[in-house]
């Protein structure tokens, strides 16, 4: 489990977040939803240690982040798996090398065993025979599942998704919305997905927060987000006709 | 703003001097990077410092058109041009221009892209692991760049001198032994190896610190290239105090 209280960044004179708290359980895929420049991402690269926040707390499992040896952050660091909006792979890396290289780092592991769970995580996002192409080789969705896969190869018990479906087309997303909520489930891990894509709350959003202006102004499930009367709720997530339509529709049958 | 900049420089070198995380990884990307910064810089650099032993030789000649001064003077001053200045400082400043902005824009490129979060969250001292090996392989592999450019910089200059006829081979010969220095070679290689610290760390540095897109890459990349020549000059005069007064 992950909990932040109090979460408070500002670039210069402008306050990013301000205060905000929020608990992402084991297990579940948490999502992060709000518009463009709402601050969902500076939140994470906060939760992430990547972007100091001036104040707040951040605890992984009790360990609170601010008060541990940077040592000890490293170690920590090794439980988290992180896919980034671009993907972040290792240009100069094959897609093998890429996804080999947090054990090459942090195992002892022989090559063959390496080459056995490279294969192994490749096979779990469904990508076959792509081990000696590299990332510009292969296609958005391709390169999405290989940065899925790194994320993945040392169990990790904390997974951070920054807009996985950025890029990609309505289809693609949902069989990687729908890898994630199997890989959360495989893996017990507590996934934390940053996203504006309405389509994946719909689909995996089991814990929800939504930000706006540095501010958390909502939280539920994808259930309570058809039955919330919070209006910046309605206003994000029921912007296109359709969803208003669904919905309708959902409050006229009384389930989701 | 520039004490700013000298307080991150110095951050950032105290992260690049930790212990490797793992010394196996460490010595592969050490030999990549004598590769990319010192291999294939051999043959541009041969180029270059052939072509300038040449024209040292030939501006020289043309300057020493008095019949009392020996022939010899040629050659003398060829080899003190090319060992005491050509050769370290300027062949430096050279691989400034061609590995600074190399260095930069692909440190730069792997900041935009959040290659370099991603070895942050993994736990990867990532300036350690980006710019050590780089350093290492600038500081080991650039004296042997120097010590090619020097010696193809003196025969560059035998060629023109016997292709022109302004000086004879014994003449030339005669005078790059002529009160010839040892220290002249020592200097030369403390000179190239504090040049190389800086063109291996300064454009880390501007690749590192790049915010935004591919346009402020290729900023870096010229600011990484201006100011790691103007280091070298400034500390070409301060050694040259040092080593030579």
């Amino acid at each position: 489990m992950i909990e932040v209280k109090n979460l408070y960044k500002s670039f210069k004179d402008k306050e990013v977040l301000k205060g905000i708290s929020a608990t992402f359980e084991t297990g579940k895929t948490n999502m992060i939803i709000g518009r463009s420049g709402s601050g969902k991402t500076v939140f994470v690269k906060s939760v992430l240690g990547l972007i100091q926040p001036e104040s707040g707390i951040v605890s992984f499992d009790g360990r609170i982040w601010s008060d541990l040896s940077l040592s000890v952050q490293r170690k920590l660091r090794m439980e988290m798996g992180v896919v980034f909006q671009g993907n972040a792979l290792f240009d100069s890396f094959t897609i093998e090398e890429n996804i080999m290289f947090p054990m090459k780092m942090f195992t002892k592991k022989s090559l063959p065993e390496m080459k056995e769970r490279v294969n192994e995580v490749l096979h779990q996002v469904n990508l076959e025979n792509v081990n000696n192409k590299f990332p510009a080789e292969i296609s958005g969705g391709m390169q999405k599942r290989v940065a899925l896969a790194r994320a993945i190869v040392l169990y990790p018990k904390y997974l951070f998704c920054d807009e996985p479906n950025s890029g990609l087309d309505p289809k693609t997303a949902i069989i990687i919305d729908n890898l994630i909520h199997d890989l959360t489930k495989r893996y017990d891990t507590t996934t934390v997905i940053n996203t504006h894509d309405m389509n994946s709350i719909m689909e995996i959003g089991e814990s929800i927060i939504l930000l706006k202006d540095g501010h958390k102004l909502w939280e539920g499930n994808k259930s309570q987000v058809f039955i919330s009367d919070n209006e910046d709720l309605n206003d994000f997530v029921f912007s296109s006709s359709l969803f208003r339509r669904v919905k309708e529709l959902v409050k006229k049958e009384g389930k989701f | 703003m520039y004490l700013e900049a000298i307080g991150k420089y110095s951050l950032m070198m105290k992260q690049v001097f930790a212990r490797p995380q793992k010394h196996k990884i460490f010595f592969e990307n050490y030999f990549k990077e004598i590769d990319d910064l010192g291999i294939k810089s051999i043959g541009l650099i041969s180029f270059i410092s052939f072509f300038i032993g040449g024209v040292v030789t030939i501006q020289t000649a043309r300057n020493m058109s008095n019949p009392l001064i020996d022939k010899m003077y040629i050659g003398y001053a060829t080899i003190k041009s090319i060992f005491l200045e050509f050769s370290p400082t300027f062949i430096s400043i050279i691989l400034a221009g061609i590995v600074g902005s190399y260095i930069a824009s692909t440190i730069g490129t792997m900041r935009i892209t959040e290659q370099i979060d991603a070895l942050d969250v993994m736990g990867i001292n990532s300036a350690n692991h980006l710019i050590l090996p780089k350093l290492m392989a600038a500081v080991t592999f650039y004296p042997f760049l120097i010590m090619i450019s020097m010696f193809l910089g003196v025969l560059g200059g035998w060629v023109a001198g016997n292709l022109t006829g302004m000086v004879l081979s014994e003449n030339y010969l005669k005078g790059i032994r002529y009160s010839f220095d040892s220290f002249d070679i020592i200097y030369a290689l403390i000179k190239t190896i504090v040049f190389a610290f800086f063109i291996a760390t300064i454009p880390s540095y501007f690749g590192y610190n790049v915010r935004g897109g591919a346009l402020e890459v290729g900023r870096a990349s010229t600011k990484a290239v201006i100011w790691t020549s103007i280091t070298i000059i400034v500390f070409n005069y301060i050694l040259t105090q040092l080593l030579l007064s």
